[in-house]
C-alpha cells in the first residue's frame, strides 16, 4: 500500500515536472533550470563526498573549468556549443585527473584543504586572464540548438537540463549498485580492509573524483549557455561550499539528495533574497550569515539531511532475488602437499620493539595449520605481513613460487590470498550479501563505464549467485538483505569468512574466527574449514580456543614474544613443556 | 632583478612571513589539540587590526558588538546546556566565562568611547576585546560537534567562516583601515633599507615562538596541551579535559592571531574580509609544516611570505594564484613521502 502510494507520488512529480513550462511561470522555470544546474553538481558531491567520503570545496571552480571553457571556445573561437561541450569536459577531466593524482592519496583533511587551496587558485586566474576578460567575464555565449531548433528560450533548454539531471542520476544509480559502486561504497571506514579485498582504493577515489568534476563541467556547460555570460563571481569558494551544503541538506548518502539539497537551497535563497532587505540595507551580507547559521545548525542536528524523513513515505527498492545464474568460475586449487607458502627469517620492529623476530614456518597445499601463541605473541602482525597490511623489515614470504614479501595488500589479494580480521572489517551499513559481493571483486571484471550502462547484469547475476551460495554455505543465508551491522559480532565474523570465500582464494587466513561464537557455531564452523580442506582450499588461523584448534588443524604453529617456539603436530605440541611454561607459567 | 631588489623583497618577504608565522603557530595549536582546523582563525588578525584603528580614530570599534553578540549566544548556549544536562549548578560559572569575562573589555571600550584612549592603553586594548572571540565561537558553534570527524568539523569550521566574514561587514563596515606606525625609525645598511616596523614583526614572531616553545616544555597547562594533542583518551584519563585544553589552545591561539592583527594593522590597508586570504595563506605554510610541526609550520610561513612577496614583483595580478598554486607541489611532496595514511578516524561512519 505504502509502496504504491510512492509510486503515485513519482510519477505525479515527475508529470508535473514535465509539464511545468506550461502551468509555471517564467520565472518559476529560471528557478527550476537553475535548480537542474545546481543538482547536477550536486550529484556528483553525493558521489564524492556522500557515497566515497573524500570532501571537496573545489566543485564551483570545476563548474567555473566548464563554463569558460566553452564560452572561450563558442566566442573566440566561433565554435559550436556541442563543441564546446566536448572542450569543457575533456578540460574538466584533465585538471581533476591531474589535481586528484596529486592530493588524493592524501588523508583525512589534506582534500579538503587542497580543494579550498586550487578553487581559490582558479577563480583568481579567471579573474586575472586577459583573455578569459578578467573579471568583466565573456559576455555573447550563444545559445545551444538541436538541428534548428534553438534552446535560447527558458523553457527550452528546461528540458535539456533536467533531461541530462536525470540520464546522469539514473547512470549513478546504476555505478551504485554494481560492482565498482560497491567498491565506492566501502571506502568510507578505513582503507584496509578495501585494499584487502584486492582493491585499488586510490584508483576508485581518482574515478569517483573525475566523474564528480565531469559532472560539474556538464553543469557549467549547461549555465553557461543558458546565462549566456559567465564571470567569475559564480564559481567562487562560497559556491564551493553551496554544492557541499546542497548535498549534506538533501542526504548525501541518496542520489536524490542532490535534487532536493538544490532545490532546497535555491528556495531558501530566493526566499531570503524577498525577505531580507526588508530588515537590513546589507541584505546579502545577512543572507551569508543567514545560510552560515542553517548550515552549523543542520550539522549539528540533521546531519542526514531531509532525504531520510522523505524516503519513509518513497516507496522501498524492491529487493529482487538474484537471478538463477552459474557461480563464478573457481581457480585450480594446487596440488595437495606441495609448498604454499613458505616464511623465512621474518622480522619486523616497531620502534625498538621486535613484534615479530625471525619467525619461519611452512605451509602445504591442502593443510589447514593453526598459529597460537599467548597474547602478544605477535600472531596478529605476523598474518598482516603475510597479507601485505604491514611491510616486514627482514625476511622472505614465498607464495605458490612467487616472492611476495614487498607486493602491496593488492597483488596478494589477486595472487589467490584472502583474509579475515581479528577487530571485524565490515560495512555495517550495507547488506550481507553486498558485504561478501565485495569479495567477489578481484573474480570479475565490469569498470565503471560498462555499470553505468548496465553491461554488466550477467556477471553480476553470477556474481550475486556466488556470493548468496558462501552465505548459505556459512549459514547466512536467511540474513543476506539484513544490514550487516545488525548481526551479533560472532555472526559478523563469519561474515567476513563468507566475504573470504567469494573471492576464490588458495589459501584463507583466518585472526580468531572463533572468537564470540557459542558451542554449535563453532562446531559447524570447524565443518565448514574441513569442507574447504577437501575441496583444496588451505587454512591458516590464530585461534585462542585451543579445543577448537586441536581438533581441527593438521599442524600448530606456536608463537611467543616474537620468536617461533614450536612447530608439528598438535598431540606433540600439546605435550612439549616449553608450550605449557608459555601459556601457564614456568612450575619452578 | 638586481640584487638589492632581490634583497629589498627578501626582507619584505621574511616580514610579511613572521606574521604568517604566528598565524600558523595558532592554526597548527588549535588543529592538534581540538582536531578543528580553523579557517575563520585569519578574521581574527583583521578584526584586530580593524578594532586598533577604530580606537586611534576614537570611534567605538564594531567588536564591541560582535564579541557582545557572540557572549550572548554563547551563554544562551551554555545555559540550555547544562539545563538539559541536570546540572544547574555549573551554570553560573559558564555564564561568568562566556558571558562576563568576554564583556570586560567591551564593556571598558563601550564606556570609553568617543574619548582617545592614551596609545600604551589602545594596543592592550584592542587585543583584549579580539582574544574572547574565537573562545567564544568555538563554544557556540564546534563544542556541541566535539565528538564529530575531522571532516565534519572542517566543513563546519568553512561555514563559520562566512558567517564570520557577514558578521565582520555588519560591524565594521566596507571601508578600509590602516593603523597608525607602531615605529619610525628606519636603518640603513650600505644600500639596503630595513624600517624599524620590519624588525619590530621579525622580532615579535621569534618572541612569541620562543615563549610558545618554553609554555610547553615547562609548564604544566602546555604539557596538558601537549598530551590532549597527542591522545585525547589518554589525556582524559590522566585527568584533563579536552574542552578546557580546548578553550585554552583557542585563547592562546587568538592571542596569537590578535597580535599579528596589531603588527600587519600599519603596513597593509585591511577590509572586513582580508583575514580570509591571510589565513589561508598561513595555512599553506602550516600544511607545509604537515599542521602538526611548530618549526615546520615556522619555515613553511616564511616560505609562503617569501614567495608571495617575490610572486608580487614578477606579476602583482597573478600573486595569490601563485602562493595557492604552492600547495599543489607541496601537497605533491607529502603523498610521495608519506606512507599510505592509516585513517584510522575514519573507521567511524560519520
Amino acid at each position: 500500500m505504502i509502496a504504491r502510494t510512492g509510486v503515485i507520488i513519482v510519477i505525479v512529480a515527475v508529470a508535473i515536472l514535465l509539464a511545468a513550462p506550461f502551468w509555471a511561470a517564467e520565472f518559476t522555470i529560471t528557478l527550476l533550470n537553475y535548480i537542474g544546474i545546481y543538482a547536477l553538481v550536486a550529484l556528483g558531491v553525493v558521489l564524492l563526498t556522500g557515497v566515497g567520503g573524500l570532501t571537496s570545496f573545489g566543485q564551483a571552480a570545476f563548474v567555473g573549468i566548464g563554463a569558460y571553457a566553452t564560452a572561450w571556445l563558442t566566442t573566440a573561437e566561433g565554435a559550436s556549443p556541442w563543441l564546446g561541450l566536448f572542450f569543457a569536459l575533456a578540460l574538466t577531466g584533465i585538471v581533476a585527473a591531474f589535481l586528484g593524482a596529486i592530493t588524493l592519496r592524501l588523508g583525512g583533511h589534506f582534500l579538503p584543504l587542497g580543494t579550498i587551496a586550487w578553487g581559490l587558485s582558479i577563480y583568481f586566474l579567471f579573474g586575472n586572464l586577459e583573455s578569459l576578460g578578467r573579471n568583466n567575464g565573456i559576455t555573447g555565449v550563444p545559445p545551444i540548438a538541436i538541428g534548428p531548433v534553438s534552446l535560447a528560450p527558458n523553457d527550452a533548454i528546461y528540458y535539456l537540463i533536467w533531461g541530462v539531471l536525470a540520464v546522469a542520476t539514473i547512470l549513478i544509480a546504476n555505478l551504485l549498485d554494481s560492482r565498482e559502486g560497491r567498491a565506492v561504497r566501502s571506502l568510507r571506514g578505513g582503507v584496509v580492509m578495501v585494499e584487502s579485498l584486492g582493491i585499488s582504493v586510490f584508483r576508485i577515489r581518482l574515478v569517483i573524483f573525475v566523474i564528480a568534476a565531469l559532472l560539474a563541467g556538464l553543469s557549467g556547460w549547461l549555465y553557461a549557455h543558458m546565462s549566456r555570460y559567465v564571470s567569475p563571481a559564480p564559481f567562487d569558494l562560497r559556491m564551493g561550499i553551496q554544492y557541499l551544503f546542497m548535498a549534506i541538506l538533501g542526504g548525501s548518502g541518496h542520489i536524490l539528495g542532490a535534487v532536493v539539497g538544490a532545490a532546497l537551497i535555491t528556495l531558501l535563497q530566493n526566499g531570503l533574497q524577498d525577505l531580507l532587505p526588508h530588515f537590513a540595507e546589507n541584505g546579502q551580507q545577512l543572507e551569508v550569515i543567514v545560510f552560515a547559521i542553517i548550515y552549523v545548525l543542520a550539522l549539528q542536528f540533521a546531519r542526514g539531511g531531509v532525504m531520510p524523513f522523505m524516503l519513509r513515505y518513497l516507496p522501498k527498492p524492491a529487493r529482487h532475488a538474484p537471478a538463477i545464474a552459474e557461480p563464478l568460475p573457481r581457480r585450480a586449487m594446487p596440488q595437495a602437499g606441495i609448498p604454499l607458502l613458505t616464511v623465512q627469517d621474518l622480522l619486523k620492529r616497531f620502534g625498538g620493539l621486535e613484534a615479530v623476530s625471525r619467525v619461519g614456518f611452512e605451509v602445504k597445499a591442502g593443510e589447514i595449520v593453526g598459529l597460537i601463541g599467548p597474547n602478544g605473541a605477535g600472531k596478529s602482525t605476523v598474518f598482516n605481513l603475510v597479507t601485505g597490511a604491514l611491510k616486514s623489515d627482514e625476511g622472505t614470504i614465498v607464495f605458490l613460487g612467487q616472492d611476495i614479501t614487498r607486493a602491496g595488500q593488492r597483488r596478494i589479494a589477486r595472487a589467490g590470498i584472502a583474509r579475515t580480521f581479528q577487530h571485524v572489517k565490515l560495512r555495517p551499513s550495507m547488506t550481507l550479501i553486498d558485504n561478501v559481493l565485495l569479495g567477489t571483486y578481484v573474480r570479475t571484471r565490469s569498470g565503471f563505464l560498462a555499470s553505468a550502462l548496465r553491461l554488466d547484469r550477467a556477471e553480476e547475476a553470477r556474481a550475486g549467485a556466488e556470493a548468496l551460495a558462501q552465505l548459505k554455505r556459512v549459514g547466512l543465508g536467511e540474513q543476506a538483505y539484513d544490514q550487516a551491522g545488525n548481526l551479533p559480532l560472532g555472526r559478523q565474523r563469519v561474515l567476513e569468512v563468507a566475504r573470504a570465500l567469494a573471492a576464490d582464494p588458495a589459501l584463507i587466513i583466518l585472526d580468531e574466527p572463533a572468537a564470540g561464537l557459542s558451542r554449535p557455531e563453532k562446531l559447524a564452523l570447524a565443518d565448514l574449514l574441513r569442507g574447504l580442506r577437501k575441496e583444496g582450499v588451505t587454512v591458516l588461523l590464530v585461534e585462542h580456543d585451543v579445543e577448537f584448534v586441536m581438533g581441527l588443524v593438521d599442524r600448530i604453529v606456536v608463537m611467543d614474544f616474537g620468536s617461533k617456539l614450536v612447530e608439528g603436530l598438535p598431540a606433540v605440541v600439546r605435550a612439549d613443556p616449553r608450550v605449557q611454561e608459555a601459556y601457564l607459567g614456568s612450575v619452578a | 632583478m638586481t640584487p638589492d631588489i632581490a634583497l629589498i623583497l627578501g626582507i619584505d618577504g621574511i616580514a610579511t612571513g613572521s606574521i604568517y608565522v604566528l598565524v600558523g603557530l595558532g592554526l597548527v595549536l588549535i588543529f592538534s589539540v581540538t582536531r578543528v582546523v580553523f579557517v575563520p582563525f585569519g578574521d581574527i588578525v583583521a578584526f584586530s587590526a580593524l578594532t586598533l584603528a577604530s580606537l586611534q580614530l576614537g570611534r567605538m570599534p564594531g567588536t564591541v558588538y560582535l564579541v557582545a553578540t557572540l557572549a550572548v549566544v554563547a551563554c544562551i548556549v551554555v545555559t540550555v546546556h547544562h539545563w538539559r544536562r541536570g546540572e544547574p549548578h555549573r551554570i553560573g560559572r559558564g555564564l561568568i566565562g562566556y558571558g562576563i569575562l568576554p564583556l570586560l573589555p567591551a564593556a571598558i571600550a563601550w564606556f570609553f568611547a568617543g574619548a582617545s584612549l592614551p596609545n600604551w592603553a589602545q594596543i592592550p586594548l584592542a587585543i583584549a576585546l579580539v582574544v574572547p572571540i574565537a573562545p567564544l565561537i568555538e563554544r557556540i558553534a564546534l563544542r556541541p560537534l566535539a565528538d564529530a570527524s575531522v571532516l565534519l568539523l572542517l566543513i563546519v569550521s568553512v561555514a563559520l567562516t562566512f558567517a564570520l566574514s557577514g558578521l565582520g561587514l555588519l560591524f565594521f563596515g566596507p571601508e578600509g583601515f590602516r593603523t597608525k606606525p607602531l615605529t619610525t625609525e628606519v636603518f640603513r645598511f650600505g644600500s639596503v633599507i630595513v624600517t624599524s616596523q620590519t624588525i619590530l614583526m621579525v622580532a615579535t614572531a621569534i618572541v612569541f615562538s620562543l615563549l610558545l616553545f618554553l609554555f610547553f616544555e615547562h609548564t604544566l597547562a602546555g604539557k596538558a596541551l601537549r598530551a590532549t594533542a597527542v591522545n585525547r583518551v589518554g589525556a582524559r584519563i590522566v585527568g584533563i579535559r579536552p574542552s578546557n585544553t580546548g578553550t585554552l589552545a583557542f585563547l592562546l591561539a587568538s592571542l596569537l592571531g590578535a597580535i599579528s592583527g596589531i603588527l600587519i594593522g600599519p603596513v597593509t590597508t585591511l577590509y572586513y574580509d582580508s583575514g580570509f586570504i591571510i589565513g589561508l595563506k598561513a595555512f599553506v605554510g602550516a600544511i607545509i609544516g604537515g599542521l602538526i610541526s611548530y618549526p615546520g609550520t615556522a619555515i613553511g610561513a616564511v616560505l609562503i611570505g617569501l614567495l608571495e612577496s617575490f610572486a608580487s614583483f614578477w606579476s602583482s595580478s597573478f600573486k595569490e594564484v601563485t602562493v595557492f598554486s604552492v600547495l599543489i607541489p607541496v601537497l605533491l611532496w607529502r603523498s610521495l613521502s608519506l606512507e599510505q595514511t592509516d585513517e584510522e578516524d575514519a573507521e567511524v561512519e560519520g
